[in-house]
């Protein structure tokens, strides 16, 4: 059987000299909603992250309006839908709303805190343990964030300063250094070299040992949150966010300064103090100015973030333009 | 609807032997409406994403980082045609370039509004000194600020006419321009990343390819040219 060209059917023919206006219109309208459903589809795939959904934690110690401490703001708190949506937490992503999405992977319970290093007796301890050790208080405190926005956390946890204490230093120890859980399972964002892993932080010791430096075990009067770094994470209002490592591990005292990770990662934008400095700009943005998550514009930001009173005396004699 | 006659020098071997349609219909209707209507879609989205609040705790951001990446990728689109013409011998990516860059232009000034209102021109704060202080201090906005003042003579010189009153010759090296301010994009888009830079060195690494695929079939064209007749056929 022998098949004719297809310019000799009598079908094509027709179609050739008189076009079929209801196909043509068919076709065109295919072909407008397959180009608008590719194209269209296509720059959403790339381009839109959307945030994720806050889930509330239980109680820790009950939703009462408490007054406020000496080392309190007054400032708006920041609603606790944004203040566990907006996170960075590489360990999870490096999108805001990737470690609200993921906390899910981090079990919490059991923990075990390593106390190390210069101490006189080193220990492991249990998470509920440690926190029985100290009364829980509330410290409604700024942050900001290297990026350029802040937010105004409650927390929940204690000083600093008395974990030091109880941890007995010896004559030797010069800094406390943190580092975070390692785990892929759990922290899926550690696949990804973007960092080195584990994180580390490390303060000096007379800075962990200022009555802000905090360790924090709730936010907002319930469980702290994965995304905000549960069960146990430093909290340091006067540096930038990246100093108050999350889901902390081990704490160990140490005679020389520890490497940080972001001081590894970029030296040259992310020094070892990260103290809060409108007058040293990121090399890439103006640390002038942030936005106050929920607010449209931008507000100055103040030195130390404010806390200059209680920190400013931590730093005389050192020159905070090169030991930034 | 406007459909694009074939001009009579542009009849191919292909064609000539056909009978000629009392109406020629173009094989590609609906295409450049859908571009457009597809390329605004990521701006519908948006603007829904902001009334339900999908866009997060800092909406400012979000916008600023969306439209960037869009226009990028747009204009990415839009050099693509080319290659994507000399690879494969379509001719309807030729079609939407056009369209495609005027695209990328909208979200690039849309990217550029957002950074003013993160400035602070909607709540007073703003200051046109701050503007021009970051603009001239930091290469990473001075980058980005130089790319859409570069898109601005393309998207002025994308009228029917455009071509005709400047003469092809001049309006083809203008819009080379393009090439550069991809670059500048890319390299805006890298700098504003603050460790992860996959995204940014995956559009980098497309846009060099695109590029690297013109001067390679160019090459191989006009050696082509040399090994055969000697002389160029084209007028």
């Amino acid at each position: 059987m022998t098949k004719l060209p297809p310019e000799q059917t009598p079908k094509s023919a027709e179609s050739e000299k008189t076009p079929n206006p209801r196909r043509e219109f068919l076709r065109s309208a295919g072909l407008f909603t397959g180009t608008v459903a590719a194209l269209g589809g296509g720059l959403e795939l790339l381009s839109r992250k959307p945030g994720a959904e806050a889930q509330a934690l239980p109680d820790l110690i009950g939703q009462a309006k408490r007054p406020l401490g000496p080392y309190d703001t007054k400032d708006a708190v920041t609603p606790y839908e944004q203040a566990t949506t907006y996170n960075n937490f590489y360990e999870f992503g490096t999108d805001k709303a990737d470690p609200a999405r993921m906390a899910a992977s981090l079990k919490t319970r059991p923990w075990t805190v390593k106390l190390d290093g210069e101490v006189k007796k080193a220990q492991t301890v249990d998470i509920d343990t440690l926190q029985s050790w100290f009364p829980l208080e509330d410290r409604i405190y700024r942050m900001r964030c290297v990026e350029g926005w802040s937010m105004v956390m409650p927390w929940l946890g204690f000083p600093l300063a008395g974990l030091i204490r109880r941890m007995d230093p010896t004559g030797k120890a010069k800094y406390v250094q943190f580092t975070s859980l390692l785990d892929t399972k759990q922290f899926p964002g550690q696949r990804s070299s973007v960092l080195t892993w584990p994180y580390v932080e490390a303060l000096r010791i007379d800075e962990a040992l200022n009555p802000l430096a905090f360790m924090a075990v709730g936010l907002n009067g319930r469980a702290l949150p994965g995304q905000n770094g549960a069960p146990l994470r430093l909290v340091v209002p006067w540096k930038y966010g990246f100093k108050s490592i999350k889901s902390v591990v081990r704490i160990t005292l140490t005679e020389k300064q520890p490497k940080t990770t972001w001081s590894i990662a970029a030296p040259d934008e992310y020094g070892f103090y990260a103290n809060v400095n409108p007058k040293v700009d990121h090399p890439r943005w103006s640390q002038a100015t942030e936005r106050r998550i929920g607010e449209l514009g931008r507000r100055p930001t103040l030195p130390f973030n404010g806390y200059a009173d209680q920190v400013a005396s931590l730093y005389s004699g050192l020159d905070l333009k090169k030991n930034f | 609807m406007s459909k694009a006659t074939p001009s009579p020098t542009n009849s191919g071997a292909a064609t000539a032997a056909r009978p000629v349609p009392r109406r020629k219909v173009s094989k590609f209707g609906g295409l450049g409406p859908g571009i457009v209507v597809g390329g605004l879609v990521p701006m519908a989205v948006m603007l829904w994403d902001a009334q339900t609040g999908a866009l997060g705790a800092n909406p400012v951001q979000r916008l600023q980082l969306q439209t960037g990446v869009l226009s990028l990728v747009l204009l990415i689109l839009s050099l693509a045609a080319t290659p994507l013409r000399l690879v494969t011998g379509w001719t309807w990516p030729a079609r939407v370039r056009k369209a495609l860059g005027l695209l990328a232009f909208l979200y690039a000034t849309l990217h550029v509004l957002v950074y003013l209102v993160d400035k602070g021109i909607l709540n007073g704060s703003f200051g046109i000194a701050t503007v021009v202080d970051d603009v001239l201090k930091r290469p990473f906005i001075t980058v980005g600020f130089a790319a859409w003042l570069l898109l601005i003579p393309l998207a002025l010189t994308s009228f029917k006419d455009s071509v005709k009153k400047l003469g092809f010759a001049r309006w083809t090296t203008l819009h080379k321009l393009v090439y550069f301010v991809v670059a500048l994009g890319v390299v805006h888009y890298w700098w504003g990343v603050k460790k992860d830079h996959t995204e940014p060195l995956i559009y980098g690494l497309v846009a060099a390819m695109l590029l690297a695929l013109r001067v390679i079939f160019k090459d191989f064209r006009s050696k082509k040219k040399a090994g055969g007749a000697g002389k160029t056929a084209t007028p």
